[in-house]
């Protein structure tokens, strides 16, 4: 019945407006005028709302640019980051610099040029001069971004410091689990027609290498200044680990093994303590505090993190698929590792039976 | 539609030899929906396009509405997704996954693929070049229907059990190969490869008929540096679905192959819904590949037939010639070129190997050199003009001033090492929306404004445009722009809530500041619909000659005639962009009229 009603209500205003706009357009053709006709005066307007809008976009831009500032990531928590930051903001004053330029010189030509009776446009229909400014000048500046992207990119993919510890991150639809090599620094074999409900990665239990493996959940922690290499698979589908603080990120593809590797700069008490961290975690808090208030339930405040995100559509639940990040001391980090068994420590080796192949529908 | 009723007259009074065939009445039928007329079938395509416009945007105002506020109760998600979807008013995570897949196929195929190319690839290749009609009308209403069935049969989708496709526009496999993964990878992922395999079907058909007009149709005179640019944008545009469409469709076989018949093609080692499946040896990059390899083209045949029109709109409304028009054509076949060899920079993160990357970001930053030549041939056009602002040419400078904000950011994401920290995130969102989504939509309602009088003989509303102008403008960068920063503050795209986690709960005010703005551009569209209905059956009556333009679509008469022009073909006698020429009684000079005796042809004077 409601729906019914909102549908008359629809039907109704588009009929009430189409009768409207058809007594407007009769008065006008009534005084002798053609509506359609665009006149100085609309040119005249036209063009001052072109110049206005022109300021608008440029304070609004502008405006985006220092609000929102505090709301950032904060300083990058990795070596390679700091480099990646530089580099972001470097392209970024060019890019806004010609942003601002461009649009200054679109909006003003749109003002200054409006139509008026009597006027005439001139005839210019090329100059191989300007052309070729407007040619070669983009093509360097390109060429100097592409120079220092290229290095960036190519240092920080080259092949990982063979004495860079090497941690497993294994996707699932819709959590993460993380295998530390061990002792050897060499992560055992695996197989996904080995998985079983207490082997989640498919570990193969006659891999030597495997045996000292830990299997961790939730939580990874790893160590301040030793360059990581993490190596990613995926069970089911696509997915993509994600660390914005440390400027990181590859996808987890089913069927194949991918890697990136960074060193973490930072550790997660330093950056607790990071004035940027503070003052942001501060706005955080107070907002969540306000939110439990209005909705009448008492809310702990939360303290700063690393975050490992899924950033490749994976699922339903894609948007809360998380994993914290711990960096710590070297020590902490050994504290930490101590209290955590080998995955054959804990769980024999019984399961190297491959589960049921299943038919394909 | 009443613009029609002096058709079959001026028919019976049709003067030129081959069209006497024609003298029988049409029936409705073979008039207005079986049409082989190129200016009817363009019509059909603009009304689909603006209708599944229309439903795309009320998908991305229901997801918008979850964005901003999640979890709260909205009556009309409830009213519009009914119980099963929308709860108490609250959107369903698995419907939000289809509402963004569905908004953004809709989008990019059926609007600004099929819509912008379908309405004036149709409409103003014929006239524009002096031809009767496509080279086959009939392959070209075949075009509309395989078009118009693939709509149907997506919009279809959101009516079985499991919903539409959900797993992004891109659909990737695994996830839209495996029903265990999700629900909108079961019958809804099946409707969404269908009708994107008529969809396909319909653009090859429309773009060989567009190649072969252009080609061996243009009439006497009309060589091809005398073709307006829009011709050219529409040629190159065609071209390159012709060579990069059939590449999805080969994509979309394989996984229809890997859905339903247990292949391997894109799938391995995979474990799910508690079992481990049998196939092995695929890879999920493959379809990558396929599907870049013709998407990232497509970003280009959406864009250059909006640039074309912006071309053709603002030289006529500046008064002035294009400035560059041979730059010009050179930038749109570099730019076609070149988009064949960019798609790599989708997948600088997918663990494809660095040196590739490397590759990929040197041709993609070479792209940005055809583009920025375009961007200041516009800006320079205006230059020294005598604009007159119809709604036209405001949403044709609106499109250069897009264009130039959307492609910069393109700078950031083309460079690989910038790319691991922005891929997937709201940043890339913000850039492609307004590069190519908004500039896009900016340059066909330049279109539809410019060539209303043409299609349907009558003026649009020239207030009603202000305003749908400005509104539009405004919010598109009021929701786009921000946008750029939830990225940089590392929020991930397609997240159906921002708030499982504390880090992006600072974040909250941004989004409800590009929901406002969404909401508010929502309510401009209205005023747009109804101006173009209103204007279809009520508006004005156009002269034959309304903006005092050069090209040839302005020298036919105002009726719609089969065969275009009653008496012979004009004759093309100088390119098209003689505006404000010294020493004319004038400030244009069409191209049917004859070079004065020492008159230099193509800018010279």
């Amino acid at each position: 019945m409601i729906k019914f009603l909102v549908y008359i209500a629809i039907i109704l205003t588009a009929l009430a407006i189409g009768y409207l706009v058809r007594v407007f357009e009769l008065a006008s053709s009534l005084k002798g005028n053609k509506p359609e006709e665009v006149t100085e005066k609309d040119n005249k307007l036209q063009a001052k709302l072109m110049l206005l809008f022109m300021f608008i976009l440029l304070a609004f831009t502008f405006w985006n640019l220092v609000e929102y500032a505090p709301k950032m990531l904060p300083v990058s928590a990795s070596e390679h980051g700091v480099e990646i930051d530089w580099l972001f903001n470097f392209n970024m004053i060019i890019i806004y610099f010609v942003f601002a330029i461009t649009q200054i010189f679109l909006f003003f030509f749109a003002f200054k040029y409006y139509g008026r009776k009597g006027r005439v446009a001139t005839f210019i229909a090329h100059d191989n001069k300007l052309e070729m400014i407007w040619t070669v000048i983009p093509a360097i500046v390109l060429a100097v971004l592409i120079i220092f992207g290229l290095q960036s990119w190519n240092k920080i993919t080259s092949d990982a410091n063979p004495n860079s510890m090497i941690v497993e991150l294994y996707a699932k639809q819709f959590d993460w689990t993380a295998r530390y090599a061990g002792a050897d620094n060499k992560l055992g074999k695996a197989n996904y027609r080995l998985i079983t409900a207490t082997n989640d990665l498919g570990m193969d239990s006659t891999s030597a290498e495997g045996m000292d493996d830990i299997v961790v959940k939730n939580e990874i922690h790893i160590p301040v200044g030793k360059e990581i290499e993490f190596k990613f698979r995926s069970r089911d589908v696509i997915h993509s680990a994600y660390f914005p603080h440390f400027r990181a990120q590859m996808n987890c593809v089913p069927g194949m093994t991918t890697m990136f590797h960074f060193t973490p700069t930072i550790t997660t008490a330093d950056m607790r303590k990071d004035p940027f961290v503070v003052k942001q975690m501060a706005e955080i808090n107070d907002l969540r505090q306000e939110k439990a208030k209005k909705e009448g339930r008492t809310e702990k405040a939360v303290e700063f993190d690393y975050i490992l995100l899924c950033n490749k559509i994976c699922g339903n639940s894609h948007y809360n698929m998380q994993m914290t990040v711990v960096v710590d001391t070297e020590a902490d980090y050994k504290k930490w590792l101590e209290g955590k068994p080998a995955f054959y420590a804990k769980a024999p080796a019984a399961e190297t039976k491959p589960t049921a192949v299943a038919e394909i529908k | 539609m009443s613009d029609n009723h002096g058709h079959h007259e001026s028919h019976a009074h049709d003067s030129h030899g081959q069209h006497d065939e024609h003298h029988h009445e049409e029936s409705f039928v073979s008039k207005y929906i079986f049409s082989m007329d190129h200016k009817t079938i363009s019509r059909q395509f603009l009304i689909t396009a603006v209708i599944m416009a229309f439903l795309a945007m009320m998908m991305s105002f229901l997801f918008r509405l979850q964005l901003a506020w999640p979890g709260e109760k909205f009556a009309i998600i409830n009213f519009l997704l009914g119980d099963k979807w929308g709860k108490d008013g609250i959107l369903d995570p698995g419907m939000y996954m289809a509402l963004v897949t569905i908004h953004g196929t809709v989008m990019v195929f059926m609007v600004l693929t099929g819509g912008l190319s379908g309405t004036f690839s149709n409409l103003l290749i014929p006239y524009q070049i002096g031809a009767r009609d496509m080279a086959s009308g009939f392959l070209n209403m075949l075009s509309y229907w395989f078009f118009f069935l693939s709509s149907v049969i997506m919009l279809a989708a959101f009516f079985i059990e499991t919903g539409p496709a959900s797993g992004g526009w891109t659909v990737y496999p695994p996830l839209s190969a495996l029903p265990q993964a999700m629900d909108g990878s079961k019958l809804g992922m099946t409707f969404w490869l269908v009708s994107m395999s008529l969809f396909i079907v319909s653009s090859l058909l429309g773009g060989l008929n567009y190649i072969v007009t252009v080609l061996n149709l243009r009439t006497k005179g009309m060589s091809m540096t005398r073709l307006p640019l829009t011709i050219w944008a529409f040629f190159v545009t065609a071209i390159l679905g012709v060579l990069s469409f059939p590449v999805l469709l080969s994509a979309a076989l394989l996984l229809i192959f890997d859905r339903s018949f247990g292949t391997s093609f894109y799938l391995s080692d995979i474990y799910i819904g508690g079992q481990a499946l049998e196939q092995t040896g695929g890879s999920p990059i493959l379809y990558e590949h396929l599907f870049w390899f013709l998407g990232h083209p497509e970003v280009y045949i959406i864009i250059l037939p909006a640039l074309g029109l912006t071309s053709e709109i603002i030289s006529v409304n500046s008064r002035k010639p294009i400035f560059g028009y041979r730059a010009m054509i050179g930038s749109i076949m570099a730019i076609g070129f070149l988009s064949f060899i960019v798609w790599g920079h989708h997948m600088y993160m997918t663990g494809m190997n660095p040196f590739l990357g490397s590759v990929f970001v040197f041709t993609t930053l070479l792209i940005a050199i055809p583009s920025a030549v375009k961007a200041f041939n516009y800006i320079t056009t205006l230059w020294k003009g005598n604009i007159r602002y119809t709604p036209a040419m405001l949403f044709a400078i609106g499109l250069v001033s897009t264009f130039i904000s959307g492609g910069l950011t393109g700078i950031i994401l083309a460079d690989s090492a910038l790319d691991i920290n922005v891929h997937d995130t709201y940043f890339v969102v913000a850039h492609f929306h307004i590069v190519m989504g908004v500039s896009a939509i900016l340059g066909m309602c330049a279109g539809v404004y410019h060539w209303f009088p043409k299609m349907f003989l009558r003026h649009m509303n020239k207030k009603l445009g202000y305003i749908h102008f400005w509104g539009t403008f405004i919010s598109a960068y009021g929701v786009f722009f921000p946008m750029h920063f939830l990225g940089l503050a590392g929020v991930p795209r397609r997240y159906y809530s921002n708030s499982a986690f504390p880090m992006f709960d600072n974040l909250v005010d941004i989004n409800v500041f590009i929901t406002s703005f969404a909401i508010l551009a929502a309510l401009v569209q209205i005023v747009f619909l109804f101006n173009f209905f209103y204007s279809m059956f009520r508006g004005p009556k156009s002269e034959q000659n309304p903006w005092g333009a050069n090209t040839l679509e302005w020298t036919t008469p105002m009726a719609h005639t089969h065969g275009n022009w009653p008496g012979a073909l004009p004759t093309v006698h100088r390119w098209p962009y003689d505006y404000s020429k010294p020493g004319k009684d004038q400030d244009f000079v069409p191209q049917t009229v004859p070079l004065a005796e020492g008159e230099i042809d193509g800018g010279g004077h």
